[in-house]
């Protein structure tokens, strides 16, 4: 059993020490970083999170990128859930064609999108806004969103459907009132993976935002090429990405690993 | 299975979804082809080549040389990730303080956004004031990922394996999850192996999962471009130049657009080919596995 222990505890060491590493600069003075190598700060400094809370052209970053996520996963989850309710308890023309293709978006290489998108979205005015990275995230959000979505309404028996329907509950209410409520775990791992997928995403979002909309990541990228890289500041930034992520999961711990195994499977 | 109503106005539900989905991928999907069968001087006016792109890039050795280094690139990632989540999954709690623990730490590489991701192995691994690199230098190993091309290799896979094998962990320990003690205790009372309860019990249970995680994992390695991006800018040399890097810089760096379609599509296309054949033959070992298991 020794043994057992061992493994997951070897691996978490693995995965947590880079991150430490970060964390770990991110309290240095540069001189510090440079000049000595040292496993933790010697002289413990929030001068490099200062820069950060202080400088509009960092904090910005975060404010964009935390408002075209959250748009995003609105959208994703508004739309996907009728969908997902109809390719669960329905079958009409075109139904399995259409929701591989849905699925075949997923598989579609941001690379590929990035220049056309960037004239798309010029070409009708969205350039550098919010709503345009949010929909274009869309693009491999959504049809995840049904993807998941689906397994976990075809969890839910149809009797209660049934039930409803008989009771005289109109469609509309039936789905808020009572389906929405028995699927609400589903919709906060859907909700959870269109997040994780938008905050990370950093090509598109790159490539369609150059001043209002620009996000924390490619702000980061920009001071990465700069001359005079400032470690310190870079680390702090790094590290504030990692927070509404590592938030994230702490609210949905215990239904993540509930929500891989429903997500179709 | 679940009999389904057939209903034409369910098209209605899906109509926001399908409209969404088309703006953002029929509209671009449309403009890549227009471009890779026409050629430009400039001034937006352009003619018709015809297949012309399409035959210099499958003969093209930039080509060949970005498709063979993602071919083993994703090789690899698989090779290692899949095995190495089987096992931490099999080796991870199923109950008690160690559960949120597990779940918690290893979902977290899995939210760092791509090129902070990158940032992170990018310092690690330097030597003057990375952790890995020091270390490794301090021991006297010859480690510079920005001139040496295993060095940079290496990197960019202990990177992706550090960002991407939890998915794989997360996935299957919920697979794990789904079988019920009773099987466990039946294998215990008929004495069997460690290896025929992996064998026989949780590999079959874990199938579906792991087809996802392959699949997911292929899809995904096969269009990495952020970290490696970050790390090495495709370098040194074109040694890292993965498709999707190959891709950008094609048509963002050189505005190469008509080259830059035709490899697009042919790089779809080659992604929903392999994933097709690897949903295929999956799906097929485990109707075999489990017509085998019935007999």
């Amino acid at each position: 059993m020794r043994l057992k222990n061992f493994i997951p505890v070897l691996y978490i060491v693995f995965l947590l020490l880079p991150i430490y590493w970060l964390v770990n600069m991110s309290f240095k003075t540069n001189d510090e970083i440079l000049s000595v190598f040292t496993l933790w700060p010697q002289n413990l400094t929030l001068h490099n999170y200062r820069v950060i809370f202080t400088d509009a052209s960092w904090y910005s970053g975060y404010i964009n990128s935390m408002i075209y996520v959250s748009i995003n996963v609105v959208i994703s989850v508004t739309f996907a859930l009728p969908a997902a309710y109809a390719f669960s308890r329905y079958s009409f023309v075109g139904d399995k064609h259409l929701f591989f293709w849905l699925l075949t978006n997923r598989m579609a290489p941001p690379a590929v999108f990035a220049l056309p998108f960037f004239q798309l979205y010029s070409s009708i005015g969205l350039f550098d806004t919010h709503i345009a990275v949010a929909v274009a995230h869309c693009l491999f959000n959504l049809p995840l969103a049904v993807w998941i979505l689906e397994g976990f309404m075809s969890g839910i028996p149809k009797e209660i459907d049934e039930t409803a329907f008989v009771d005289g509950y109109s469609w509309p209410r039936f789905f808020v009132k009572i389906f929405i409520p028995n699927i609400a775990s589903g919709i906060g791992v859907t909700a959870f993976f269109c997040f994780m997928f938008s905050w990370v995403e950093l090509l598109l979002a790159r490539t369609l935002t150059a001043v209002n909309a620009k996000p924390i990541s490619a702000i980061m990228t920009r001071t990465v090429s700069a001359s005079g890289l400032d470690w310190g500041v870079l680390a702090a930034a790094g590290v504030l990405t990692i927070l509404p992520g590592a938030l994230v999961i702490w609210f949905v711990r215990n239904h993540i690993a509930k929500g891989f195994a429903l997500g179709r499977v | 299975m679940i009999v389904k109503q057939t209903n034409q106005k369910a098209w209605f539900m899906v109509l926001p979804v399908f409209l969404v989905v088309a703006f953002s991928a029929v509209i671009p999907l449309m403009t890549v082809v227009n471009y890779s069968v026409q050629d430009t001087f400039g001034n937006n006016v352009f003619f018709w080549v015809g297949m012309d792109w399409f035959k210099e890039l499958i003969h093209s050795d930039r080509f060949h040389a970005a498709f063979l280094r993602q071919l083993l690139f994703s090789g690899i990632i698989l090779a290692i990730e899949v095995p190495l989540g089987i096992v931490i999954a099999l080796a991870m709690p199923r109950k008690g303080w160690g559960v949120p623990v597990c779940l918690i730490s290893m979902a977290l590489p899995l939210l760092i956004p791509w090129n902070v991701v990158g940032t992170i192995w990018q310092i690690f691994g330097r030597v003057d004031i990375g952790l890995l690199g020091h270390s490794l230098a301090s021991l006297g190993i010859d480690y510079n990922y920005t001139q040496d091309p295993i060095a940079a290799w290496l990197t960019v896979i202990v990177m992706d394996v550090w960002h991407w094998t939890s998915l794989v962990v997360l996935l299957c320990y919920a697979g794990l999850c789904s079988i019920p003690d009773a099987y466990y205790q039946a294998a215990k009372i008929d004495g069997a192996s460690r290896w025929s309860v992996f064998r026989y019990i949780q590999l079959p249970k874990m199938q579906r999962v792991l087809l996802i995680a392959i699949l997911l994992r292929f899809m995904d390695s096969f269009m990495i471009y952020t970290e490696p991006f970050v790390i090495t800018g495709g370098g040194p040399g074109n040694s890292t130049t993965f498709m999707s890097i190959d891709l950008v810089k094609m048509a963002v760096g050189q505005f190469d657009l008509g080259p830059a379609a035709a490899m697009s599509l042919v790089y779809f296309l080659v992604i929903l080919l392999l994933s097709w054949v690897f949903y295929t033959v999956m799906s097929n070992i485990g109707e075999n596995s489990s017509n085998g298991g019935g007999r």
